[in-house]
């Protein structure tokens, strides 16, 4: 049964690496739903959440042959009730339709959006929230003329106790450091 | 004591010398072992070439006749010597002409090191001439590629390559030099990588897997374990051996597992997969417990998953995590070098023996025998078979010999009837099943092994894919036996239009040319074999002679290769090949 899993990775910041990882995806014929790298809290680890949907024996596979990739330091599959998830929407519009109406101010606050520019031509809102919270908040704004609707990517943080890549990186370093002939 | 800490010293002191990159890069190689590379120059790679005239005493290269051969030979090389394989190509055609080994060498975990050139950094992007995306190409079949721009990234780069290519499951690495970083002048030092953070290329033995395997071993009352290629790389042979005596289990061998442990082994039940023995096909699913040792359930080895050993418990020795429950599920994963997890697990194994199990192989050997063997290897009349061919060259090499084929046809009927006394013997292209593998891979062999005598198999057609390399060949005079089974078919394909597509042969009847004159104008010996009783001489004659030599055999139009498990069938349902006779 396809299930939607979200991918964390950490990885070295490498030329290259985001394509090798998506390789693993289109060679198995699988879409990415939604893709965001950044660097992670730890200097110079970059980290890769991806949202895929497929079977979990799929999963588990995908997630082996990303972190056999050589500048992958790790790489864990998350089911939806393991993580917190946000994205981020942004919708632009006429500046005039929220002015003739207050029926737009009435939206931008049951939803807890926000306005983070306001001209004579056109108002930019923001919300954060899960997809399907977003694409609502689309819906309601269309019919008063939406110029423009962009969403990222998922962020996601886990619902576990402990960080496992600091103190993973930790031992490793450690693990390395000690002499061999000990 | 002494002494001790003053070598020490000697390897952490960096020289440091000005030179180009071009100078750097063969220093690398040097300072990693090389002494011979394949290869073909090139515009891109002209600073690098020129290079290789100040270092002809340290590094030999060998030109061959396409960038093809460079690297099939790089893998053959590899595969015997167990040391990586060196390639050079140019960028663009150069570069692209490398794919179809690359790729075969991912398959195959063959360590490989291939240097490309690539045109000047600042043409990059451009479309300039004969500019390839070489690190995009090849990312999915290389086990790393890094592409250098500057001269000063090279040591580090050849370190990694190197340290990556031959640590953990083997494979291949491609680096990719622009023009200006081999012309371009930088302060060298060399330091071998032995660490890379985010790639553990040997997971840690895990003490609790070993003894849930034991277990199993020692419960089990029809066990057989089936060996791949991970005992070869790993150097794990004697390991194996001491395995397999104490554990008395039966044993049989992938495709790339040949060679391992001798044939002649009296656990040795025979081969696996479509084309294997029928004993070790069928008791697969007869067995109660199946250990895979480093080799990776290729669905030539399994048939039909879903009727793969149901009834059994298994064991998978494996050194790369992704391997583990790709394709079979196990019920006792052992990661790690088989080297040090066999080593391990024999102090937890009960010394056994299973006389009425192996009794039950040895009766399908006799039905195997009787059924398809029999007639194939020692035929009453008509033409030669190919699997004859090789029984006549087994009577003349005794089992010591390298043998290298290509694709078909008669590298099943090599795989099954071919005789190995040592290990790294057996070089065959397994996961890609690459046609022209065999000529220039042979060659590469006999280039790392100059003292062993070194035999390719080809057939008809695969040796028309890469026979320019006799020019190599014979420029070296390098002293190769080449087996030409000639039977005016891509015999494999016929086969199953044969069996699967109503006889209707398209386009697999195939003219050659007449082999020995095509060698005779490279100035290599040869004969053409037509009739059996002219054949054991004949074999004898290639056997004795000094230089090069090819014997093309004229085999039977028509001989099929059997036992055959057919695709999507599972393992237990065999075809002998007598069925409708
Ligand atoms: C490069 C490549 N192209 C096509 C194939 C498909 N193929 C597999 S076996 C075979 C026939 C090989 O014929 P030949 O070399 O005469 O050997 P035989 O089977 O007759 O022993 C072909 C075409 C392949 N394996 N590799």
């Amino acid at each position: 049964m396809n299930q939607e899993f979200t991918l964390t990775i950490f990885s070295e910041n490498s030329i290259g690496l985001l394509n090798r990882i998506t390789i693993i995806f289109t060679r198995r014929k699988l879409n990415i739903e939604s893709l965001t790298v950044s660097e992670s809290a730890i200097k110079g680890v970059f980290k890769f959440t991806i949202v895929v949907n497929c079977e979990e024996h799929n999963v588990k596979n995908l997630v082996k042959q990303i972190e056999k990739q050589i500048d992958v330091i790790r790489a864990f599959y998350l089911s939806s009730d393991e993580i917190l998830h946000q994205e981020i929407a942004m919708y632009k519009i006429k500046t005039s339709s929220l002015l003739e109406s207050n029926l737009v101010e009435g939206i931008i606050r049951r939803y807890n959006a926000r306005i983070l520019e306001l001209t004579k031509e056109y108002t930019v809102i923001e919300k954060t929230g899960h997809k399907a919270e977003t694409q609502e908040l689309f819906e309601q704004l269309k019919p008063y003329g939406v110029l423009q609707f962009v969403r990222s990517g998922r962020v996601a943080i886990t619902r576990l106790k402990k960080e496992h890549l600091s103190s993973y990186l930790e031992n490793l370093e450690k693990e390395h450091r000690q002499p061999v002939e000990a | 004591m002494e002494t001790l800490t003053i070598e020490k010293e000697k390897t952490t002191e960096k020289k440091i010398q000005s030179m180009t990159g071009s100078d750097a890069l063969l220093q690398s190689l040097i300072t990693e072992g090389v002494s011979t590379v394949f290869g073909y120059p090139g515009g891109a790679i002209m600073p690098l070439y020129d290079k290789l005239l100040d270092y002809k005493k340290e590094i030999s290269h060998i030109l061959t006749r396409h960038e093809q051969g460079a690297i099939h030979a790089a893998q053959g090389f590899a595969r015997a010597t167990g040391k990586p394989g060196i390639c050079f190509a140019t960028s663009g055609p150069g570069a692209t002409n490398l794919v179809t080994g690359i790729a075969d060498a991912y398959m195959d975990s063959t360590p490989l090191v291939c240097i490309t050139g690539q045109v000047f950094s600042h043409l990059l992007g451009t479309d300039g001439f004969q500019e390839t995306d070489v690190v995009g190409v090849t990312m999915p079949i290389t086990k790393w590629n890094f592409q250098v721009t500057k001269a000063e990234e090279i040591p580090e780069a050849i370190a990694k390559a190197f340290y990556i290519a031959c640590s953990g499951r083997p494979g291949p690495v491609v680096i990719d030099i622009t023009k200006d970083a081999m012309m371009n002048t930088f302060d060298y030092s060399y330091e071998k990588c032995s660490y890379i953070r985010s790639y553990i290329p040997e997971p840690r033995v895990k003490t609790p897997q070993i003894e849930a395997a034991a277990k199993l071993i020692n419960e089990a009352k029809k066990p057989l374990a089936v060996i791949g290629q991970g005992v070869i790389l790993g150097n794990a042979e004697k390991e194996l051996l001491a395995f397999v005596n104490k554990s008395g289990i039966p044993i049989a061998s992938t495709l790339l597992g040949l060679s391992s442990i001798p044939n002649n082994h009296p656990q040795f039940t025979g081969r696996v997969g479509m084309h294997g023995n029928i004993g070790p096909n069928i008791k697969t699913n007869e067995c109660d417990l199946l250990i895979g040792i480093g080799m990776r359930f290729d669905d030539r080895v399994t048939g039909v998953v879903s009727k793969y050993a149901p009834q059994a418990k298994k064991i998978h020795f494996e050194i790369d995590k992704a391997e583990i429950n790709k394709i079979i599920k196990v019920d006792a994963p052992v990661l790690g070098n088989v080297k040090e997890t066999l080593a391990q697990i024999l102090d937890f194994i009960q010394p056994d023996q299973y006389p009425e199990w192996l009794a039950e192989f040895e009766a399908c050997s006799k039905e195997e025998y009787n059924r398809v063997a029999k007639e194939e290897v020692h035929p009453s009349d008509g033409k030669i078979n190919m699997g004859e061919v090789i029984e006549v060259l087994n009577q003349q090499s005794k089992g010591d010999a390298i043998i290298a084929t290509d694709v078909g046809q008669h590298q099943m009927f090599s795989m099954l009837y071919c005789k190995f006394k040592d290990t790294r013997a057996w070089i065959t292209s397994g996961g890609l099943g690459t046609m022209g593998f065999g000529l220039p891979a042979a060659m590469g062999a006999q280039f790392g092994c100059p003292d062993k005598k070194v035999i390719s198999i080809s057939g008809d057609g695969g040796f028309q894919m890469t026979m320019q390399e006799l020019g190599t060949i014979a420029y070296n005079k390098l002293p190769l036996k080449m087996i030409v089974l000639n039977n005016n078919f891509l015999g494999m394909v016929r086969q199953w239009q044969e069996l699967f597509f109503d006889e209707r042969y398209s386009n697999t009847p195939i003219s050659s040319p007449d082999f020995v004159a095509l060698a005779a104008s490279y100035k290599i010996k040869g004969e053409t074999v037509n009739d059996r009783s002219t054949l054991k001489d004949a074999m004898e004659r290639m056997w004795r002679s000094e230089g090069a030599y090819i014997l093309e055999i004229k085999v039977a139009a028509k001989g099929n290769v059997f036992p055959m498990v057919p695709a999507g069938a599972s393992v237990s349902d065999v075809i002998y090949g007598d069925e409708h006779k």
